[in-house]
């Protein structure tokens, strides 16, 4: 069960599971127990699996851990390391602080699949009844569900993915409240999103707490240097080199610098740029203030908020930029692409204007467009919308209509038509001898005016004034559910393996379970409603279609084997 | 539209106008028609610009004779590039109207650094860099040396300017930096010199403040502009310090060291030269005897220096002997360098006149006032004669020479301050001598001697009657426009206290108090979790922003700040500023939200608009006076009392609310955006400093907003914003706030402004 190569992160042993003693294992992509008598593991959960972890409090005897799995089981496990209780916590945190530090790395390859599904069945409201009608009524497996879903909604998935991913709140670091532990001693509580925080504003935390954790130092250790250090009390200049922080700070540095020398390129913001013609040095300075203060810490500070709150943008504008090159919208980047493509120096005499000259003044030039525009001065913009060109009107109207049943008539047979119905008319006489009673030809008429017997099928608009919304809503669902169904079992043929061959037997029995449970339901419930029109006629015939397809498919087959 | 001001008919480049700028225009025809100077104040982000640029185009048509150019003078390239652009649009107007092209010319001029094509030198980011470099491309002599020698580097842009660009005129049109710099590509001239030589005939110049007030640089680019010019300097609210800046100088012991090593150069390079070439100094000898000042009939890219004081002092006598010959000269300046020298080494702080300066000199080394004024132009010469590239090397050596004349020129206006050490650290000896301008119209005074009209305009201004005093000039005409709103979309309050009853302010004594501290951190704290968007802060100085910054950092405050939106906060490094800023506009468009902590006076307060979401609120902490330890600021107050009898608390008050006004005002922009102005501190609800505001904001505060808690300021605010919220259309706005030429057109209407005109 076990492959060798398998990498073995913490061996604990003397630990129980259900009254058994063994050892536990955490490897590399699950956690798995065995017991002390076999060789092989009794339990394995992949981290995959497990939702969370829960410990017994400290108040209880047992020193226990339980591991939740996402289909909702669970696993505990007793920790009874013989040299007492102490030793049993520390195993337990052991593996308490290895399951945190993994969980998450695989919650998130697991759950971005679970969570697209979720995610689709929310937003789509019908793919929701569907799954319903199909799946949680055990037409069809969720499997199969998704197999065939999936590709239709993968193009769509990707929109999905673009989903705006919520920002970095300011004051992460000031939420972070420590609290006394009553002797001299602070305590902070990280939490997960907190920790997903300080590493996407603070790359260089993540980076190292990648290099340093676990091999170096513990988890919590890392924490406790990160708390002395400069991120979080930003009065404080970085001490020694000892602290794997100060390389931070000394890297935060030089990222203001670079910032820096790339310049900002808005004219409007460039103070450096801003005067024309500053006074030559010694000249002037009498009415500036050039007090400056020689505060080196608060300096620093200041200079560390600003590196905050830029680093806080830029947390969030990453994924913003994903998505605009996504789009290819290069309009609002653009400036910054201009700081970033080196401009091609030409030696000589000759300046040709580079890519960046050029680009450059026409965003200024937009710039200050917009800076001098007065919004009210401008003239009003009318609400620009489309005409609707009809090529054909009847086309719009009645939607495409098979090509036979179309049949043109050119001018020509119009007026010929109009023509013929013209000379007919006026040769016209009366057979009085042969007309019908009065009373027949009212109750004819009667019939052929709307709501008479005869002008029943061509009055379509009133159909769903006729049907009321509850029903409406339910036939389009079982509509929804026979199509799906049939897609499935249309898709099988030509049966070319022999796995579709099963598929098609397995759709029919599914097609009729659906027309015993659902169809003939809905049709009882029609009947009771008084519908005096068949609406399931339509799905019938689709499934007579089909039963007739699968019974000469059969009878085919029967015929080859035999 | 067409509209006809006052008889005048001008071509307005928008189908609608608001009301001020119609009264703004009139105030505008009235002053070109008196042919005298005017100040204007009219409320920030209602269209000033296009008012007039509109205005000003449409009477140089009708009277080519009376107006032959205007002169616009902004503050920063950003703003010379928006007059480009609008100037443009107006153009693009008239060329429909008229349905021919204007035959208007109108440029913008700015240093070389914003204009340079050549492949090398435009790679440098620092001006003073690219004008060296520039210069020792095209300097005469250097010309003249490639001429025999090809190895010898020229500007090949240049070269083709000076050879064919005079020949055919700019083409009528309106040239901002990049078209010009496009245009000159295509033809393979030099920008810089193309705008400067086109500035003597474009119908439409638009340059930086620099170029007229800077003595320095005015005599180089503006001299040949005409008298029947129209001047305009735009958000001139600061205009005053521009003066006294371009007149001021600074010398410590490293220049007089570096002066030192210059002298020693040169003098190393005359005995080089009279070896070689002696010529060469005889014949500046005989040049400077026979008085030829600038026979050599300027040429213009070898001034890279000239006069620091204003033309009408520049004595047109011939060099003194004494100075004449080369060597003399090198001595003379030794000597006079020896003798700063000794005045730097003092222990305790000196300020004198500078007759007082110069009897002193004249005492000790023997050296008069006479040749003392030549010492820049000497220098000039000298350095030419020397056929130096390197000029930026001399950088010291012109400045202390540049001193010798301002202080031998001006007896009145200036002031010299000794000390010896920083204020803060009395320890460490670090002697700085300053020699500043007290006088603000000293270096205008050129300017509206010269032109026509000048036209004093900015968003804030008030109070209207203290420049003309400050900047000593009589204008015809003095106006402030309000703004006519049809929903009030600013909302001005002043805050005084926090919840706890605490007075707020930033008053000396009580700043540093953490009570005040907190209530301005609560104030913030409050404001940003109701404002969306951006939220811009001012403080009085950057010190005090650093402490209340720590402070609060302290108290929690940034972290609670922090949880309604991203900080930023302005350093004294322009270069992280701009990134801040990029970061806070970031913030703001996507949507978080920021908060801007910046400082009053600071960089930030004067370039950046915050119009729109990126300043929906802009809180004052503080009434941002100027640092008042200052002794040179006490010389000025000084100054202006005896002078121009300002009283002291006049002046610092006034000083304080236009740049409050100032950062208050950069968060609109048209009658469509809105802003919340909060003033946090007590002492702005006095009447001295409430009445100082321009009256734009006045009317908007209301007695009933002067003396807010912060929970009070929040519920003002919330319901702000709310009907602020609230759909906005042009109906609403129209024939209150905002005319058609039919609406203006009416008598009613016509009625109704001539009563809202308010004359100062």
């Amino acid at each position: 069960m076990s492959r060798s190569s398998e990498e073995v992160l913490l061996m604990v042993n003397y630990v129980r599971n259900k009254k058994t003693d063994g050892m536990l294992y955490m490897m590399g992509e699950r956690m798995a127990w065995m017991q002390n008598s076999k060789n092989t593991f009794s339990y394995s959960h992949p981290y995959a699996d497990i939702k969370s972890q829960k410990i017994s409090p400290d108040s209880k005897e047992k020193v226990q851990l339980q591991v939740v799995m996402h289909n909702g089981s669970a696993n505990t496990f007793h920790f009874n390391n013989p040299e007492g209780r102490s030793a049993q916590i520390q195993d337990r945190d052991a593996v308490k602080e290895l399951l945190q530090q993994l969980l998450p790395k695989f919650r998130h390859k697991l759950s971005s699949e679970l969570e697209e599904k979720n995610r689709l069945l929310k937003e789509n409201p019908e793919l929701f009844q569907l799954y319903k009608d199909l799946v949680v009524t055990q037409v069809i497996t969720a499997d199969e569900f998704w197999a065939t879903q999936a590709n239709k909604y993968t193009n769509g998935g990707e929109k999905g993915e673009l989903k705006q991913q919520t920002g970095v709140s300011a004051a992460f670091l000031a939420d972070i409240k420590p609290q006394t532990d009553g002797c001299n001693g602070l305590k902070y509580n990280l939490t997960a999103d907190i920790i997903e925080s300080i590493f996407r504003t603070y790359p260089m935390v993540r980076k190292k707490h990648a290099e340093h954790v676990p091999h170096e130092m513990t988890e919590s250790d890392f924490w406790t240097r990160f708390f002395q250090s400069h991120y979080f009390h930003r009065d404080r200049t970085t001490l020694g080199n000892k602290d794997i922080f100060s390389e931070c700070a000394k890297k935060d540095e030089e990222d203001i610098k670079e910032e820096m020398d790339k310049n900002v390129k808005d004219p409007f913001l460039d103070l450096t740029q801003l005067t024309d013609s500053t006074l030559d040095e010694g000249y002037g300075g009498t009415t500036e203030d050039k007090r400056i203060s020689h505060n080196h810490t608060n300096l620093t500070m200041i200079r560390r908020f600003n590196y905050h709150s830029t680093m806080v943008l830029k947390a969030c504008e990453k994924n913003m930029g994903q998505q605009e090159s996504h789009k290819g919208d290069s309009a609002t980047n653009s400036s910054e692409q201009i700081g970033d493509s080196p401009s091609p120096m030409m030696n000589g005499e000759a300046s040709t204007s580079s890519n960046t000259e050029q680009s450059e003044p026409v965003t200024k030039k937009a710039r200050i467009r917009e800076k001098l525009e007065l919004e009210d001065f401008q003239p009003e913009e009318k609400e620009k919308s489309l005409n609707l060109q009809l090529s054909r009107m009847d086309r719009y109207l009645h939607g495409p209509t098979p090509v036979v049943a179309v049949r043109y008539t050119t001018g020509e047979d119009m007026m010929q038509a109009t023509h013929s119905v013209a000379t007919e008319i006026s040769h016209w006489t009366p057979n009085l001898t042969q007309v019908i009673s009065e009373n027949v030809a009212l109750s004819v008429l009667g019939e052929l005016s709307p709501g008479g017997a005869l002008m029943h099928g061509t009055s379509l608009q009133q159909l769903h004034q006729m049907v009321s919304p509850n029903v409406q809503e339910e036939l389009k669902q079982q509509y929804n559910a026979l199509c799906e169904l049939l897609r499935h079992f249309w898709a099988c043929f030509p049966t070319s393996s022999k796995f579709l061959e099963e598929k098609v037997v397995r759709m029919k029995s599914t097609l009729e379970r659906f027309q015993m449970a659902k169809l003939n339901s809905l049709k009882e419930k029609l009947e009771e409603d008084h519908y005096s029109i068949d609406l399931t006629g339509h799905m019938e015939e689709m499934l007579a279609a089909a039963y007739r397809k699968f019974d000469m498919w059969q009878s085919k087959r029967i015929q080859k084997k035999s | 539209m067409k509209i006809n001001v006052d008889g005048l008919l001008v071509y307005f480049p928008y189908d609608y106008i608001y009301p001020e700028q119609y009264m703004y225009m009139l105030e505008l025809k009235k002053t070109l028609d008196a042919k005298g100077h005017c100040a204007l104040e009219m409320p920030s982000g209602t269209g000033k610009t296009v008012s007039l640029l509109a205005l000003i185009v449409a009477y140089m048509r009708a009277n080519p004779n009376d107006v032959t150019k205007l002169i616009y003078c902004s503050r920063t390239v950003p703003e010379l590039e928006k007059v480009v652009e609008e100037l443009k649009s107006l153009m693009v107007y008239y060329e429909k109207e008229l349905k021919e092209k204007p035959n208007i010319l109108g440029l913008a001029l700015s240093s070389r650094k914003n204009l340079c094509i050549h492949s090398q030198v435009s790679l440098e980011r620092d001006g003073k860099i690219v004008d060296a470099r520039c210069h020792s491309l095209t300097a005469s002599h250097v010309r003249a040396q490639h001429k025999h020698n090809q190895d010898i580097p020229v500007c090949g842009f240049f070269e083709n300017f000076d050879a064919h660009g005079r020949e055919e005129p700019l083409p009528a049109g309106i040239y901002g930096l990049d078209e010009l710099k496009d245009y000159c590509r295509e033809k393979g001239y030099c920008p810089y010199f193309m705008a400067r030589y086109a500035i003597t005939h474009a119908n439409v110049v638009v340059y930086s403040y620099y170029y007229l007030l800077d003595p320095k640089i005015a005599e180089q680019v503006s001299n040949g502009l005409s008298k029947k010019s129209v001047v305009v300097f735009d958000e001139a609210h600061n205009i005053d310090n521009v003066c006294i800046e371009s007149l001021s100088v600074k010398i410590n012991r490293r220049i007089l060291d570096k002066c030192q090593q210059n002298l020693e150069s040169l003098s190393k390079l005359i005995n080089r030269i009279k070896d070689t070439d002696a010529e060469r100094l005889k014949h500046e000898y005989q040049r400077l005897v026979e008085g030829l000042r600038e026979a050599s009939v300027a040429r213009e890219t070898d001034v890279i220096l000239s006069n620091p004081v204003v033309p009408d002092e520049i004595l047109q006598e011939a060099v003194p002997g004494n100075i004449r010959n080369a060597e003399h000269f090198v001595s003379f300046m030794k000597r006079f360098l020896e003798y700063m020298k000794t005045r730097l080494r003092v222990q305790h702080v000196v300020s004198e006149i500078p007759p007082s300066f110069l009897k002193d000199c004249a005492q000790k080394v023997c050296i008069d006032r006479k040749p003392l004024r030549f010492c820049s132009e000497r220098l000039r010469s000298l350095l030419r004669t020397l056929e130096l590239t390197d000029i930026q090397d001399f950088s010291a050596l012109i400045l202390v020479s540049n001193f010798a004349t301002l202080v031998s020129t001006y007896t009145k206006g200036f002031i010299l301050i000794i000390e010896p050490f920083d204020d803060r650290t009395p320890t460490i000896s670090n002697p700085i001598l300053s020699f500043s301008c007290l006088d603000a119209s000293i270096a205008i005074k050129p300017v509206f001697d010269r032109f026509q009209t000048v036209v004093i305009t900015s968003g804030t201004l008030s109070p209207l009657d203290m420049y003309p005093k400050i900047l000593d000039f009589r204008p015809v005409t003095m106006a402030m426009f309000t703004m006519t709103l049809a929903r009030t979309c600013i909302c001005p309050m002043i805050v005084s206290k926090g919840n706890d009853q605490v007075a707020m302010t930033s008053k000396f004594e009580s700043r540093e108090d953490p009570a005040v501290i907190r209530n301005y951190g609560n104030l913030l704290v409050e404001l940003s979790a109701v404002v969306p968007d951006g939220v811009v802060c001012f403080f009085t100085s950057y010190i005090y922003m650093e402490s209340t910054v720590a402070s609060w950092y302290e108290q929690g405050i940034i972290d609670q700040v922090q949880k309604h939106k991203l900080l930023f906060i302005e350093t004294q490094d322009a270069a992280e500023t701009s990134l801040a800023l990029l970061n806070y506009q970031k913030a703001c468009n996507n949507g978080r939200g920021a908060v801007l902590l910046s400082v009053a006076r600071g960089k930030v307060s004067e370039g950046i608009d915050f119009d729109h979401h990126y300043g929906r609120c802009v809180i004052m902490f503080g009434v941002p006076y100027v640092y008042t330890q200052s002794k040179i600021l006490k010389a000025r107050l000084e100054y202006l009392r005896d002078q121009f009898q300002i009283r002291e608390n006049d002046f610092l008050t006034f000083d304080a609310m236009r740049h409050a006004a100032q950062c208050v005002g950069r968060a609109l922009r048209g009658k469509t955006d809105y802003g919340i102005m909060v003033f946090a501190d007590k002492r702005f609800a006095r009447a001295d400093k409430r009445g100082k505001l321009p009256r734009w904001i006045q009317e908007h505060l209301k007695d009933g907003l002067c003396n807010l808690s912060t929970d009070e300021a929040i519920q003002v605010a919330k319901r702000f914003l709310r009907q602020m919220a609230q759909p906005f259309h042009r109906e609403d706005q129209l024939g209150l706030s905002l005319l058609t030429l039919e609406q203006l057109e009416s008598e009613e209407m016509q009625k109704k402004l001539e009563q809202k005109m308010q004359y100062v």
